[in-house]
């Protein structure tokens, strides 16, 4: 008996083993933080991007559609590569995307936009990256969905075709 | 054209496999000796895939972008030497190795093994070949690296700068040989219990098998460790990230077996311990392969996440697992009654006592390196192990196996009585009053350091005395736990006497501690063929007045654009000054980290001589023979 019991016990350890390494598999093994659904977005004041301005960000995300914040910067080159994404997003109707310019230079970023178009119907000016830790942000490119004040979805790094499918379904 | 020759002879290498198995399987059952059919299509195999091989890296060195993977990881202005190395420094070559390694190993084996029995010989022919088509397949499906992409793109995405290393350039094949060798021990042994031979002279061949295996695994992970010194920039060596643990398991595993064969060797028992660790080694191979390749975890080579590879090899490991497991529930007879009465101050319970040592640390890191994937699983709560587990778990055990390292050679086999007890306890207390001496002054744990210390002593004044007491007699063992004992004292050493300076500076500006003056003197630029060099210039005076120049580097690589830090390393044989720069972002400052670490060196040196110790032992059993 003693024997018997043995191997079926190896087997079922081993077959557990594998179901558990199978869901692993599923997992995304990319890092995610959490975002509390529970919390408003940030408030701040900045300047708007090409005047001198200062503007309230109340006053922006206040309609009852989508934002997408976009934290970008003219030095930062997988910016340059999910530009063509947000092109396509700007296209869609349900959707606004509002730009953070981060730790940029003037120049550069006017230069970079005329080049490649404009996605964004607004633009904050954050010179020093203060805005963008307050929000929470890794680096550049990032981005957060927004719905009736509350982030819903956080990308980190650049968007891409996935990504984008994913922001589109959720818009519609 | 070098793609479609590398792929054709691929499909070719795969149907040879099932040529092999039925002249196999029709020259087991018919004739008395080996059919010379079967080596031809053996060594035809190996020929294939060397084909395939030198098809894959000549398609590199011609920077042939029609091919994906040289795409993928080649550039034009890399040096030719990195792009023969971009071969294999990438998923789908590496693969291709593994292939090669399987199948040179094989193929050496059947030469080398003409005096064993036949049928054990095929039956190992078998069992590899199996490994063998699994791979091909896991290989052709899903990671084929002669896919062709059209239109030609012009230029390559380039192969990450931190490849791009001497060091690492070298590292996968010398691995391989250790880390894919154990498949032949794995796929002999599975044979050897299928054809009742083990036996004392199955002991003494395999152990040749086992011998060359851990002497590779050992160079392969000492080049991995000296690469991820200079080039991480952090000045450590170990960083108990899941890939160096997967290579460790293996290593550890293949040292148990180690132990154990030269117990078998001499005396017929511990089968089944030979059996399960001959096992276990390549399953952990395996198993490291699938936690690296899946991408379940994220590491260095976690080079694409495609669940697919990662499901073919779950797949394929858990149905070696069960092969294995059957064949040695049917298969396997259990050792002689009498070998359970062994005397419990003789050799054998210092192995069994190695062994169980062995297994302990084995686990720990096991379930360090999968409790994450575990936890995520059942409670989706994302955590990481860290050095501090590994530290707490492992470090006290130490202790105890050192003493047992330092006294189980000096039993005799079966019973002994302790002889020369007096040397014994004098070099214990030699031992203790110097670790007392080194530790007391210092800011450490004086309790367990003064321990630590006295132990690896211990081993090492023991050791050391063997070499003059014995001569030549059990010289390779000797050497291996004497370089085990110095590896102990160079990283408590080098631990303990650490010292680190952090700080930024612009240039011109000087940093001043008690103990260093850092005057950071100029900076100039390099332009190299695929990087442009950011070379600062630093003066560092000690309180002695002596002055040292130290030259750390940054490196801007074209393709793809990375930064990366190439660390000035000044050595001698006491310690090593080490320094590295990088950018503060958006600032005119740089961060400075210079570190003095003593007995670096003899780190290196130390794990040299334990596969030295190897080589030894391999070079006197050709002798013997």
């Amino acid at each position: 008996m003693k024997i018997k019991i043995f191997p079926i016990f190896f087997i079922i350890i081993f077959l557990i083993i594998f179901l558990i390494l199978y869901k692993g598999l599923e997992n995304p093994n990319v890092y995610a933080p959490k975002v509390d659904p529970e919390k408003n977005i940030p408030v701040f004041t900045a300047k708007i991007f090409s005047t001198n301005n200062k503007i309230n960000s109340e006053k922006i995300f206040t309609g009852d559609k989508f934002y997408l914040m976009n934290i970008w910067a003219s030095w930062c080159a997988p910016c340059r590569k999910e530009h063509a994404y947000l092109m396509n997003l700007s296209k869609q109707k349900n959707i606004e995307i509002i730009g953070l310019n981060y730790k940029d230079k003037y120049e550069n970023a006017k230069n970079f936009l005329s080049k490649s178009n404009n996605p964004y119907s607004f633009i904050f000016l954050d010179k020093d990256g203060t805005i963008a830790i307050e929000w929470g942000a890794y680096g550049v490119p990032e981005s957060f969905l927004i719905y009736k004040n509350k982030i819903i979805k956080k990308i980190i790094g650049p968007l891409d075709e996935n990504l984008l499918l994913e922001i589109k379904k959720i818009i519609q | 054209m070098t793609s479609l020759i590398g792929y054709y002879s691929l499909i070719f290498g795969l149907c040879i496999s099932f040529l092999i198995i039925f002249f196999s399987i029709k020259n087991f059952r018919n004739f008395k000796k080996i059919d010379n059919k079967i080596i031809s299509l053996v060594f035809l195999q190996f020929f294939l895939v060397v084909i395939s091989f030198l098809g894959l890296i000549l398609s590199f060195i011609n920077s042939d972008f029609s091919n994906e993977t040289v795409f993928n990881h080649s550039h034009t202005t890399i040096p030719i030497f990195y792009k023969i190395s971009g071969s294999w420094g990438n998923h789908e070559g590496s693969l291709l190795l593994w292939l090669l390694v399987l199948t040179l190993f094989i193929f050496v084996f059947m030469l080398k093994s003409k005096e064993q029995p036949k049928q054990y010989r095929i039956l190992t022919l078998l069992f590899q070949q199996i490994i063998i088509i699994g791979f091909f397949i896991f290989l052709i499906k899903t990671s084929n690296p002669f896919n062709y992409i059209f239109p030609v793109p012009k230029e390559g995405l380039g192969l990450n700068p931190i490849l791009q290393d001497p060091a690492l350039a070298i590292h996968p094949p010398i691995l391989y040989l250790g880390y894919v060798g154990s498949s032949i021990i794995f796929s002999s042994t599975l044979a050897a219990i299928c054809s009742n031979y083990i036996s004392k002279s199955w002991a003494k061949h395999i152990k040749k098998w086992i011998l060359v295996s851990w002497i590779f695994l050992s160079l392969g992970i000492l080049l991995g460790s000296i690469w991820a010194y200079y080039e991480l920039g952090w000045g450590g060596f170990w960083f108990w990230d899941p890939v160096e643990n997967v290579s460790l398991m293996p290593w550890l595993a293949l040292t148990t077996l180690l132990h154990c064969i030269l117990v078998l060797e001499k005396k017929l028992i511990l089968t089944s311990w030979v059996v399960i660790l001959s096992i276990s080694t390549f399953t952990l191979s395996m198993c490291g392969t699938f936690l690296v390749r899946s991408g379940i975890l994220n590491s260095v080579h976690t080079f694409a996440n495609d669940p697919e590879r990662g499901l073919f090899i779950l797949i394929f490991l858990f149905i070696l697992i069960f092969l294995s497991f059957f064949i040695f529930l049917f298969f396997h007879k259990s050792e002689n009654k009498n070998t359970n009465s062994f005397f419990w101050l003789s050799k054998e319970t210092s192995i069994l006592v190695n062994n169980w040592f062995m297994m302990y640390f084995l686990s720990v890191v096991l379930i360090g390196t999968t409790y994450p994937i575990f936890l995520e699983v059942i409670s989706s709560e994302k955590i990481s192990v860290g050095p501090p587990f590994y530290n707490k778990l492992i470090i006290p055990f130490l202790i105890p196996f050192l003493f047992a390292m330092a006294i189980g050679p000096k039993l005799k086999w079966i019973k002994s009585d302790i002889e020369n007890k007096i040397h014994l306890i004098l070099f214990l207390i030699i031992s203790l009053f110097l670790s007392i001496f080194i530790i007391k002054n210092l800011d450490v744990n004086f309790l367990l350091n003064t321990i630590l210390v006295t132990a690896a002593f211990y081993l090492f004044f023991i050791t050391l005395r063997d070499f003059f007491n014995e001569k030549f007699k059990n010289l390779s063992q000797n050497l291996a736990h004497f370089s085990f004992s110095l590896l102990i004292l160079s990283i408590l050493f080098n631990n303990i006497f650490t010292t680190e300076i952090i700080t930024n500076l612009k240039i011109n500006e000087t940093f001043q501690s008690e103990k260093f003056k850092i005057n950071f003197e100029s900076i100039e630029q390099k332009n190299e063929k695929n990087f442009k060099a950011i070379i600062g210039q630093f003066t560092i005076e000690n309180s002695n007045g002596v002055v040292d120049i130290m030259k750390p580097e940054l490196r801007i690589y074209n393709q793809p654009n990375i930064v990366t830090s190439e660390a000035d390393i000044k050595t001698n044989i006491l310690k090593d000054k080490f320094m590295t720069m990088n950018l503060v972002q958006n600032q005119e400052y740089f961060n400075i980290r210079y570190q003095i670490k003593p007995f670096m060196i003899w780190i290196w040196l130390s794990v040299l001589l334990i596969s030295f110790s190897g080589l030894i032992s391999l070079i006197k059993k050709k002798n013997e023979n």
